[in-house]
């Protein structure tokens, strides 16, 4: 059976970004977070990587990839992604950072999927990451899937598997390093995704070509979200820890296996 | 103090650890609570526990026995709607991660996760970015929902108090839990009780000293130490990224063990990496490690830098065969 997939997927600071909040009550923010440079958030990378792998195996699938982000830099991302694999792109220009609100957020998205067209929910699976990198609250998607009808939800998938019934066999991640095995009798169903059990697929040129010729129309036809904070802030702070490092070196292995196995032992 | 719902599920039958912290974060907030179990079990854990709890509510039954979204949802909403409580605290299990923000959107409900500290005047403490920036907020949306995250409260001594009125809630669904698997060759992950967490990182399967690469004494090394200690395992790096760059693995790795930017931010009174560079996106991880010490064969390493207590510039294969031979 051919899917319609759809894949929700915001953008993240570089995670090699020294981030430095700026406080606002309404609506906080990172110091310069225009110029950080930014990928596409890791969990939903890898929901998107799933999203290809499952529709090259049944021939007629489609991807999608529902954004919001800032316009601007949405583009320098999709420059990368685009290569990575056939998609198209619905594009929602607006905030992406930490601190918007999970709710308008996935108000918006869910808006813009119902907008789609010819979108069939017998054979509709929404994915997306099970949390952001940047507000990493793991709300958005279970939301999203509401406002869309969607109550068959799974949360940190790492395996899916269609099985000649049609049914889907769900591997979700559970407390004590356990997956529950689930089967979905049917689309639709909402796989928010942890890491997956596929590589990032290599860089492919001509692929993002041709995604480029579909991305930039998109880039340029995406409609503004308006996003209302809805928390008041009280603090925003880096974390105040600091340690001191003691460096031990030019001491025999012997030495410091002993130092280790009393620190253990303490 | 609004009144609180506390809303908790049992594992096996009773209430588990972190479902008691929630309580004993809502006898500590001080204010009138309501408390409401789900699961196997439900009405005999909310009967032992319900002392102090203005009314107590529970949904049982075979459909709510098992942790699934749609049946989750039709409970937790049936339960807040029978409680009426503004405030709805429930521990950040995966079931609750799962079926609450659903819940929230049913309600028209504010939903925060991953709470370390919520006050008597309403601000909730959470941390943003994975764990580097916290932060500190509060909502006026009611109802809202908190997600106490695990170890972040002392847990309550349950006293047993009224019988629960137990609700009757249907729900269809098209899903079938069939049961649950551990990782194939997978070792152990993390622990929460293990007092130490011990991350294997990338370098373990770099070329060595002698131009090779000594992936099965890597492994024979880390597992030894691993079952001596009971430690929990991490690791630096997806399986997934090492695989993808054509990197070797070690065998027993898996998605589950990975700590850090897209892995766990597991809590442990110590930590100790061997052969990880200590770069932010692993580090993010170690935010609940309390006391931290790290192998590595360069003293310029991230490690180095304030992120850890004791670097040891030392090979880490070296280290690891002498301190097999303590332990």
């Amino acid at each position: 059976m051919p899917f319609q997939i759809i894949v929700c997927g915001g953008l993240a600071p570089d995670p090699l970004q020294t981030l430095e909040p700026v406080f606002d009550p309404a609506r906080p923010s990172l110091r310069n977070e225009l110029m950080l440079p930014a990928v596409f958030d890791p969990w939903a990378a890898h929901a998107l990587y799933e999203a290809g792998h499952l529709a090259k195996q049944h021939p007629g699938s489609t991807v999608r990839v529902v954004s919001l982000a800032p316009k601007a830099k949405l583009q320098q991302v999709m420059m990368t992604v685009a290569q990575k694999l056939p998609f198209e792109l619905t594009a929602l220009d607006g905030p992406g950072g930490g601190f918007v609100d999970a709710a308008a957020t996935a108000a918006a998205l869910a808006g813009a999927i119902a907008a789609l067209p010819d979108l069939d929910y017998s054979r509709l699976l929404l994915f997306g990451g099970w949390e952001s990198a940047t507000r990493g609250a793991g709300v958005v998607m279970q939301r999203v899937a509401e406002r869309l009808g969607i109550r068959e939800q799974f949360l940190a998938v790492d395996e899916l598997s269609v099985e000649a019934d049609g049914s889907l066999l769900i591997k979700e991640r559970i407390e004590g390093g356990l997956h529950q095995i689930s089967r979905c009798a049917s689309p639709p169903a909402m796989l928010a995704w942890a890491t997956g059990s596929l590589p990032e697929p290599p860089n492919h040129p001509q692929t993002g070509m041709a995604n480029m010729r579909v991305i930039m129309p998109a880039l340029q036809k995406a409609a503004a979200a308006n996003i209302e904070p809805a928390a008041e802030y009280a603090s925003t702070a880096l974390p105040s820890a600091i340690r001191h490092t003691r460096i031990v070196k030019d001491v025999p292995a012997a030495e410091i296996a002993r130092e280790i196995a009393g620190w253990i032992r303490e | 103090m609004e009144k609180i719902l506390v809303l908790l599920h049992t594992v096996d039958g009773a209430l588990p650890r972190a479902a008691l912290e929630v309580l004993g974060l809502a006898r500590r907030l001080g204010g009138e609570f309501d408390l409401a179990v789900l699961g196997a079990g439900a009405a005999s854990a909310a009967q032992q526990a319900s002392g102090g709890a203005s009314k107590c509510l529970a949904v049982e039954g075979d459909a709510f026995s098992v942790s699934r979204y749609a049946t989750d949802a039709a409970a937790c909403e049936a339960l807040i709607r029978a409680s009426g409580a503004p405030l709805v605290l429930a521990p950040g299990t995966m079931r609750f991660h799962r079926a609450l923000p659903g819940v929230a959107e049913r309600l028209s409900a504010a939903i925060d996760t991953h709470v370390v500290s919520f006050t008597p005047d309403g601000v909730a403490g959470r941390w943003f970015y994975r764990q580097r920036i916290e932060a500190t907020l509060r909502r006026q949306a009611r109802p809202w929902v908190l997600l106490v995250e695990p170890g972040s409260e002392a847990p309550a001594e349950p006293a047993a108090g009224a019988a629960p009125e137990v609700l009757d809630v249907a729900c269809d669904t098209r899903t079938a839990v069939e049961g649950q698997s551990a990782p194939l060759a997978g070792e152990q992950t993390i622990r929460p009780d293990a007092p130490l967490l011990f991350v294997a990182g990338a370098g373990w399967t770099k070329k060595q000293k002698d131009g090779a690469v000594h992936t099965d004494e890597a492994a024979g090394l880390i597992l030894d130490f691993v079952r001596r200690t009971q430690c929990s395992l991490g690791s630096s790096k997806s399986l997934v990224d090492l695989s993808g760059e054509g990197q070797a693995v070690l065998p027993f790795l898996t998605h589950l063990h990975q700590v850090g930017q897209t892995g766990s931010s597991p809590r442990h009174r110590k930590g100790l990496a061997t052969c990880c560079h200590g770069e932010e996106p692993h580090v993010v991880g170690w935010r609940f490690i309390q006391e931290r010490r790290a192998v590595n064969l360069d003293p310029n390493c991230g490690w180095t830098r304030g992120k850890a207590d004791v670097v040891y510039v030392a090979d880490a294969f070296e280290v690891m065969r002498e301190l097999l031979r303590l332990l």
